[in-house]
Order: structure tokens, then C-alpha cells, then sequence
């Protein structure tokens, strides 16, 4: 007759092992996601942007000022262009004024490239020189920007303009040149130093606070907890983009 | 090489017209390098009409170059014989046109310089980067076809070479209504009916600059065309500007049907200004319904009435694609559905286009090349069309 | 028939000889380095493989964001430009421009980049 078992504690030493190396190895398994995490918070130099990050930006109509573009000048200001606004001069913000054809609400709110994360210029640029980069900034590549002008054609919010003339003193940090396309950075080169973009800088100073940056991708981060608490839309959201800018008001 | 010993005169006619036609691609040098050197500035385009006259010379040139193909297609691959000896004419027009086409489209871009680049770097969702493929490869086969109808012991490859050269088209001139059809956006493209549509507007374009080539050819030469022959291509340009009209009208009625296109659709046919005046009166009247006249009238289809004909609906196809092309893009964008916008970049405004000297010189230039190397080819190849009479009234093989 | 193969004896002689002249003294550029001193690589390395390191640095900046790296075109023209005009470009003997000039290579970094050093606030004055 076989031999029972008939002592009455279970057999602590091989659950103990289970538990113990289970929750070893998921520690193992969120440690290096933890470790990025914190990391993506402040790049290393050398380090390359990577995914566990998406950066955007929420702009709410109901702070932003009709009539106020500080948005606007400090954008030309950190970029370096003129602030013209003929018909050939670069803009990549704008204020759009808006009244809702039903109610007459009038509003306004600043428009720019609004890093899609399936963006339609990235699709029709034949180089390649359109493209999204890993922490989701949509940006033009222009050593290899032939000047076709198709992504300009493609995007559903006119957020590119095409350099007509010949540029001289750019900012060392926005290389912009004549015959290539441009759009909003999202200040990359701010964002790559860990700071925030120009226009939500400037429209912190100047009292509205209507534009937000940070990381989408970062349930703790301002951004992301104004998004679960408020409604929120992306503009055009029919075409099914995902943008990483969302408009609040609208 | 030379088929036949040319009089004195010719000669003098000849190097007279190749001397015009170096003229004006001279003069499209200049326009391009002025517009290089400063930039677009220099043009009629802005951040709201970004391709202008440029294109639509160059896509008037691409789509007609891959329609006269048609002509060589109906003689290879639909067995008629009186095409198979048009074949080598519409295959040297095609590479002509081609050439041309792509020349104005290459050099209006913001960085020409960089032409390798586009070749070297390829992004495989991009229309673009598919036609640089397709387009290459369209002109290897076309050089090929020659070849084969040309050379007589590769006589037996102009069939196969023919077929691949039809199943080329229809994806290169697919690819073409595909660069707008893709544009979801824009309420004047994003639809699934343009690549059809650019296809028979091909076939129409392409068969109407033929005629105009092969009449001059023949009048220059002091021959007749066979007026069976004659008649046979007067009526497919008939059936080819009737499907034309076809496809166009289905677009807009279609567009019209959709309450958010209806504006756009208004725009274009009744309120834009200068848009619905070249499509009602430079497409529709003088570029459809008159060259219908002129070829179906009893009477009518002399020699004189084919030709003024395809040069109206070549006019027509400038009306055209003026207003898709340039009327597509002055429509504002509808971004904010529901609202009535403004702003310092053309939100809500109809976009405004003055096409400057430039443009027209680059396109025209455009033209020129594809007249040099037609006049060229044409002196050099055998290339006029001999018909057998007999053949041609009595049967269809 | 003769004469021909004389001739053309003579005119091939010439060009030899004057090609093997200018090879003895080789007008090289008198460059303005602007602040010289120890460059990031060997300037005999630098003359043949500067642009294949500002291609592959390029590529690191704009696809992955790192910034501030050895071959940096901005830390370039940071040393580089002239310490009177600031820039790397404008005469026959500024940094860039003179090489470039003597070689007959188009630059067209500078299209898009600034040729200028970044001149602080203060120090612009």
C-alpha cells in the first residue's frame, strides 16, 4: 500500500518557491519598464527618443483668448522666422477664429501640425523625409525633402507650409532652408532638453494656460489626468488619425 | 538611319522648327533656374495653392503620353491592322510626351538638386515613389516596344512586349488619378472613381494629340490619309470624349449628392469665378460638346474638323485640370465641420492664384521638349503611317 | 597624316607637363579656423570623411533626437567660424567656404543651417 502523506501541513517549501520566483521574475519583467520609465522623463544625451513616451498637447478653447497670439509670436520667435502672414510666408501656428454656424458661439483657438499617430503626410512623402518619430513628433527630414509639396497637399489641417524664399540667419537649433517643407517641431529641440514648447510657455505667461504639454503616454502626468477628467476631442476625429494635439470646448 | 533623301526645303523647314522648339525649351531653362535660384517666391503658388500651372502641364503631358499608347495597344494587343501601322508614331509620341511631362514636374520641385534622392530613398505607401518605378519602367518598355515593332526580326515580340506595355498603362495612369485619390481630405479628390476617370481621360488626350501629330505629319509630307482610316479615329476620339464627359459628370454628381461636399461642388460649377467659366466653357463646351460636333456632324470629319477638334479638346483638357487641380486646392480645407472660420493662414477663404510667367514658361518648356524630341525622332525613324487601303476600308484583321 | 600626329605629340606634352607643374605646387586654401585648437578628429581624417560623419550624425539627430554629439554640425561651426564675422562662410578664406570653393564642391549644409555661431546675448553687444 502506497505511503500517505499524513502530515498535516501543506508543503510550504514548494509554494514558497513558486510565489517567491514568480514574483521575482514579474519583477524582473516591470523593473526595465520602470527603469525607461523614469528615464523618459529626462533623456540621457546619446540616448534615442524611444515609444514609451507620446507627446501632445491639450488647448482649451475656453481659455484661449480671441484676439491674443502670443502663441503665435513665440513660435516665430523660437523658430526664427519672419511672423509675416502673406500668402507665401510660413505660419506653424496659427489662431483660428471660430463662430459655430448654429448657436453664433464665437472662439478662437491656435492651430497647428497635430502629430497624428497615423499621419497622412507621412504616407505620401516619396523620400520619406515626412515622418514620426518614435516619441510620436511628426517631423519633416529635410536633408532629404525634395520640395514635392504632396504632404502639404495631404494634410487635413494645412499645417505645412513650403519654404518660397531664401533663408538666412536661422536659429542654430531649427534649421528651416528655402524649397523644403515645414510644419511644428513641437519644439523638439526643447523637448529633447527636457523642456515645454514655446507656444505653451507663452500662453502660460500670458495668463490663459489653455495650452498643455506632456506625455500622453504618462498616466501621472498633467496632461493625462486633465484628459480622463474632461471631455476632449481631436479635431477631425472622423478621419481616424489619433492625433497627439486634443482640443478641449470644441 | 535616314528612310528617304529630304528636299532642300524640308531640311530648312526642319532645322527652322527645331530652332523654334529649342527656343522655348531655352526659354523654360530660364524660367527654372530663375525660379531655383529664388525660390518659389517667384511664382503664383502660396501655402494654399501649392501645385499651379506647372502640373498641370506636366499631368496633361503624363496622361496623354500613356493615352496615345492606346493607339499602338488597339494594334497589338486588339489585333486592328490600321493602329499596328500607327504603333511606332504613338510609341515615339508617348516617350516624347513623357519626357516632357516629367521634366516640368522634376524641375518645379522646391529642391531639383536632389533628384538622386528621390530615387534612392522610397517610401512604399507614396504614390510618388511607385511612380518613379512605374514611370521608369514605362519608358524602358515603350524603347523596347519600338524596338520590336521597328526591327524586324524582333517583329514576334511586339505582341508580348504590347500586352505588358497595356498592363503597364492602366497601373501607370491608375497611379495618376492615385496620387489625388489618396488625398482623403480635400473634398475635390479622396475618390475612388479618379484613377477610371484619369484612364479614359487618357485615352481621349492621348488619341487627340495623335491626330494633331500624324495630320501634320502627313500634310508636311504632301500625303492623304486613308479616309476610311480616317474616320475609324475620328469616331474613337467621338466615343473617347463622350466617356470622358461620362466619368467627369458622374464625379460631380456624385460629389453634389454628399451635403458636406455640396459647397466644394458649388464652388467649382457655379460660384467659384473663374472655375466654373473653364469648366462649363473651356471644358464642357469648347473641350467636349464642339469637338462632337465637329467630328460626328454629317458633312463634317474632313481632315480640317478632326484637327481643330482635338486641339479644343486638348484646350478642354487644360480647362480641366485647371480647376481640378488649382480650383481643388482654392477650396478651403474643411477642418471644423460646422463652423464658420477665419485666420491669418486661409482658414475659410478661397485660396487666390495668379500663375506669373515663370510657370507658363516651365510648362510650355515642358511641351517643347516633347515637340524637339517628336520633330527629331520622327525626321530620324521611320515612323509615318503606311496604310493598305484595301485593308483598311474592307476588314478589321 | 604626319604633321596630325605631330601636332597632336606636342599639344599632349603640354598639358602633361603643365598638369605635372601645378601638381608641384599645390595651391591649397588659406583657411580662417576661428578658434582652432584640437578639432574632434584628425584634419587629414576630417578633409576625406567629414561629410559621411555629418551624414551618419544627421541621421542620429533628426530620427532619434541625440543632440550635443561629437560630430555635431552646430559644435563645428561653434570652432570653426571666423572670430570676426562669425561664420564659416562669406570669403575665400572663411572655414567652410574657402575649402569648398577650392575643391568645387557645392555646400549645401548651410541652405537650411546656420552658417553663424551662436553669439549669446551679452556678447553680441
Amino acid at each position: 500500500m502506497k505511503q500517505v502523506n499524513l502530515d498535516s501541513k501543506p508543503n510550504l517549501d514548494r509554494r514558497d518557491f513558486l510565489t517567491k520566483s514568480s514574483v521575482g521574475l514579474a519583477g524582473l519583467a516591470v523593473a526595465p519598464g520602470m527603469i525607461l520609465f523614469d528615464l523618459a522623463h529626462g533623456r540621457e544625451p546619446g540616448e534615442a527618443a524611444s515609444n514609451l513616451v507620446r507627446w501632445g498637447m491639450l488647448i482649451d478653447n475656453n481659455q484661449c483668448e480671441t484676439g491674443c497670439d502670443d502663441c503665435v509670436t513665440a513660435c516665430s520667435t523660437e523658430n526664427g522666422f519672419s511672423g509675416g502672414t502673406k500668402a507665401t510666408d510660413s505660419q506653424w501656428i496659427r489662431k483660428v477664429q471660430l463662430k459655430d454656424n448654429l448657436t453664433g458661439r464665437v472662439s478662437s483657438l491656435p492651430m497647428m501640425c497635430q502629430h497624428c499617430e497615423e499621419p497622412p503626410c507621412v504616407d505620401v512623402c516619396p523620400t520619406q523625409a515626412s515622418f514620426k518619430r518614435a516619441d510620436g513628433i511628426v517631423l519633416v527630414d529635410k536633408h532629404i525633402c525634395i520640395g514635392c509639396r504632396y504632404c502639404i497637399m495631404a494634410c487635413p489641417y494645412q499645417a505645412r507650409s513650403f519654404v518660397h524664399e531664401v533663408i538666412t540667419d536661422q536659429k542654430t537649433e531649427v534649421p528651416r532652408g528655402k524649397g523644403t517643407v515645414e510644419s511644428c517641431t513641437l519644439c523638439v529641440h526643447r523637448v529633447d532638453k527636457g523642456e515645454t514648447t514655446a507656444c505653451a510657455e507663452a500662453c502660460t505667461k500670458a495668463g490663459h494656460s489653455a495650452i498643455l504639454f506632456g506625455d500622453l503616454n504618462d498616466p501621472e502626468s498633467a496632461i493625462s489626468k486633465r484628459i480622463r477628467a474632461v471631455a476632449t476631442t481631436q479635431v477631425r476625429a472622423d478621419l481616424g488619425l489619433n492625433t497627439g494635439v486634443r482640443y478641449e470646448g470644441i | 538611319m535616314l528612310s528617304k533623301s529630304f528636299s532642300r526645303l524640308e531640311t530648312r523647314y526642319f532645322y527652322a522648327l527645331v530652332a523654334l522648339g529649342a527656343f522655348f525649351v531655352f526659354l523654360g531653362y530660364l524660367a527654372m533656374h530663375t525660379m531655383e535660384e529664388h525660390g518659389h517666391i517667384v511664382t503664383g503658388m502660396n501655402n494654399q495653392i501649392v501645385w499651379g500651372i506647372p502640373h498641370v502641364f506636366a499631368i496633361f503631358m503624363i496622361v496623354a503620353a500613356s493615352g496615345v499608347l492606346n493607339i499602338a495597344s488597339i494594334g497589338t494587343v486588339f489585333g486592328k491592322t490600321p493602329y499596328k501601322a500607327r504603333a511606332p508614331l504613338a510609341g515615339l509620341l508617348s516617350i516624347a510626351l513623357l519626357g516632357g511631362g516629367l521634366a516640368v514636374l522634376m524641375l518645379d520641385l522646391g529642391r531639383p538638386d536632389r533628384i538622386i534622392v528621390a530615387a534612392t530613398h522610397f517610401n512604399p505607401t507614396s504614390v510618388f515613389a511607385w511612380n518613379i518605378f512605374l514611370y521608369s519602367g514605362f519608358f524602358s518598355l515603350a524603347v523596347l516596344y519600338l524596338w520590336t515593332m521597328m526591327e524586324k526580326r524582333m517583329n514576334v515580340w511586339s505582341k508580348p512586349i504590347g500586352f505588358a506595355m497595356f498592363a503597364w498603362r492602366v497601373l501607370l495612369t491608375s497611379g495618376t488619378g492615385m496620387i489625388f485619390a489618396f488625398l482623403v481630405v480635400r473634398q475635390a479628390y479622396g475618390s475612388a472613381l479618379l484613377p477610371p476617370m484619369f484612364i479614359v481621360l487618357s485615352f481621349a488626350w492621348g488619341l487627340a494629340v495623335f491626330h494633331v501629330v500624324q495630320s501634320a505629319m502627313y500634310a508636311w509630307n504632301d500625303k492623304v490619309i486613308d479616309p476610311a482610316v480616317q474616320k475609324r479615329m475620328k469616331n474613337l476620339l467621338g466615343v473617347f470624349v463622350l466617356s470622358s464627359l461620362y466619368l467627369v459628370a458622374t464625379y460631380h454628381m456624385t460629389n453634389l449628392y454628399f451635403a458636406k461636399q455640396t459647397g466644394f461642388e458649388l464652388f467649382i460649377l457655379r460660384d467659384g469665378g473663374i472655375y466654373p467659366m473653364l469648366f462649363w466653357a473651356g471644358y464642357v463646351v469648347l473641350g467636349s460638346l464642339l469637338p462632337l460636333l465637329l467630328l460626328y456632324l454629317p458633312g463634317l470629319g474632313n481632315t480640317k474638323s478632326v484637327v481643330s477638334a482635338s486641339l479644343l479638346v486638348i484646350a478642354g483638357s487644360f480647362a480641366l485640370l485647371y480647376v481640378f487641380i488649382i480650383g481643388g486646392q482654392a477650396y478651403p480645407l474643411s477642418i471644423f465641420p460646422g463652423y464658420e472660420v477665419n485666420s491669418s493662414f486661409g482658414d475659410g477663404q478661397i485660396g487666390n492664384y495668379v500663375p506669373s510667367i515663370y510657370e507658363i514658361l516651365l510648362g510650355v518648356g515642358g511641351l517643347a521638349i516633347a515637340f524637339l524630341i517628336t520633330i527629331i525622332s520622327t525626321r530620324v525613324l521611320n515612323s509615318l503611317p503606311q496604310d493598305v487601303a484595301v485593308v483598311a476600308a474592307k476588314n478589321d484583321k | 597624316m604626319k604633321m596630325v600626329t605631330r601636332l597632336a605629340a606636342i599639344l599632349f606634352s603640354v598639358l602633361i607637363a603643365t598638369t605635372a607643374y601645378a601638381a608641384d605646387k599645390p595651391q591649397t586654401p588659406h583657411l580662417d579656423v576661428g578658434k582652432g585648437g584640437q578639432c574632434v578628429e584628425e584634419p587629414q581624417s576630417m578633409r576625406k570623411i567629414h561629410m559621411n560623419l555629418l551624414k551618419h550624425q544627421r541621421d542620429e539627430t533628426m530620427h532619434k533626437g541625440i543632440r550635443g554629439q561629437k560630430h555635431s554640425l552646430a559644435d563645428c561651426v561653434e570652432c570653426h567660424a571666423s572670430k570676426t564675422t562669425n561664420s564659416v562662410l562669406g570669403s575665400s578664406e572663411a572655414f567652410c567656404q574657402g575649402c569648398h570653393e577650392y575643391a568645387a564642391v557645392k555646400l549645401d549644409c548651410f541652405e537650411c543651417h546656420t552658417s553663424k555661431r551662436k553669439v549669446t546675448a551679452e556678447a553680441s553687444k
